[in-house]
């Protein structure tokens, strides 16, 4: 495989030819923060937290593959701060009540709203009335707190293929839904597996919850991308 | 110099930021130290007596007495502080904003199944229920914002010292939390 030289805010660092600029920059140590990327998935490149600058141009870090003599730019004060207004702009399109949440504590964006110290988002609430679907016999899917990743949809998939989370309608009324039957043939380990990929409290497994007393789950104490 | 003057207040909350407030311990003191308090729960005080430094927020606007208790707040003080998720962003009460006002009401006073007098309170004297749960920036403007669901009492407590010292606030991470 090819070596392959580039920079990352002025720190020399070597990738491989093939893998993304967030897959490059991990190996050297560098943290560029992710939500919709799941290792192992193919990326889709739909939040845009992973946003680096490219020669002067906006490129996601997940869909981007790294190239000779790149230089990129990644904790600037105007990426960090846009990355910010993406996880503000996050918060305020669904109803993220975190206290009421299952997932909060082990939650990808609360953990990212945490390293960037988001007090309060920038823009205005918008409390969409979004729906609960508690038909599947393992999971439960509450789109108040889904951000579209589309990790689901990409990860859960049945041995002969056929994918169990789509994407529904368009724009402002895209939704995830779950195929009836598919779903309710899930395993407890594939319900188990689309709750870990759900990066937010939008798939959840039922009969268990709050599993982890607060002050030990995985963003209480140690950021997001710190333990790289 | 005179000590800087606190109000507080807790709106459309559960008291939790409050108890928050009383969890900085033994600091207490070195509070009544630095500050006096006016109107607030704390110390029962019901109504201004005199422009205040500080006011802390607690709880979002579900009615219209927590509408104008807000704006009263903002009057009478210099400094509105947002302390919680509730006063930022709604919380808890604002999971009735999906629903329309008119489902709620009859589901808690009509439908549920312990309701023993079938009737929708409405007594002059109670004050009326908005169409949606508001956090408290969206009725008046805040200045700050202390996110949690309690707010840690050192987020509370670290926060209040700069803000009457004018040091620079450096947050530890495990201080800023949203539950």
């Amino acid at each position: 495989m090819k070596e392959i030289k580039f920079k990352i805010d002025g720190k020399d660092c070597v990738g491989k030819s093939g893998q993304t600029i967030v897959e490059a920059a991990k190996d050297n140590g560098i943290y560029i923060p992710t939500l919709c990327h799941f290792e192992g998935l193919k990326p889709a490149g739909t939040c845009r937290i992973c946003t680096v600058k490219v020669g002067g141009r906006n490129m996601a870090a997940c869909t981007t593959p790294v190239a000779e003599g790149m230089v990129i730019e990644n904790k600037t004060s105007e990426i960090e701060d846009m990355r910010k207004a993406i996880i503000e702009m996050l918060f305020v399109e669904g109803n993220h009540m975190c206290p009421t949440c299952e997932k909060s504590g082990n939650c990808e964006l609360q953990a990212l709203g945490y390293i960037y110290t988001m007090m309060v988002p920038r823009f205005p609430y918008l409390f969409p009335t979004r729906s609960v679907d508690a038909s599947i016999p393992r999971l439960y899917i509450d789109r108040n707190r889904c951000v579209q990743c589309l990790r689901c949809v990409r990860g859960v998939v049945t041995a002969d293929g056929k994918r169990v989370f789509g994407l529904v309608n368009r724009g402002g009324k895209a939704a995830i839904s779950a195929d009836k039957d598919l779903a309710a043939a899930l395993t407890d380990e594939q319900a188990q597996k689309a709750m870990d990929l759900c990066p937010v409290g939008a798939i959840l497994k039922k009969g268990v919850g709050f599993k982890i007393p607060i002050g030990k789950r995985k963003y209480d104490n140690k950021p997001i991308g710190s333990d790289l | 110099m005179s000590k800087p003057v606190v109000a507080t207040a807790s709106l459309a909350g559960c008291f939790g930021c409050h108890m928050s407030v009383l969890d900085i311990d033994d600091r207490i003191l070195k509070l009544i130290e630095l500050v006096e308090f006016n109107k607030s729960p704390i110390d029962d005080i019901k109504t201004f007596t005199k422009q205040c430094d500080i006011g802390i927020i607690e709880g979002g606007c579900c009615n219209s007495e927590n509408v104008e208790n807000l704006r009263d707040f903002r009057k009478n003080c210099k400094i509105l502080i947002s302390l919680g998720e509730c006063a930022i962003m709604g919380g808890l009460p604002a999971m009735r904003n999906g629903i329309p006002v008119k489902e709620c009401l009859e589901e808690a006073y009509l439908n549920s199944p312990t309701v023993d007098d079938k009737i929708i309170p409405n007594d002059d004297e109670l004050p009326m229920i908005l169409d949606r749960v508001y956090a408290c920036h969206e009725i008046v403007k805040i200045d700050y914002f202390l996110p949690g669901c309690p707010p840690r009492a050192d987020l509370i407590w670290e926060a209040l010292v700069a803000l009457l010292t004018g040091k620079e606030l450096d947050l530890p991470y495990e201080v800023v939390k949203f539950d």
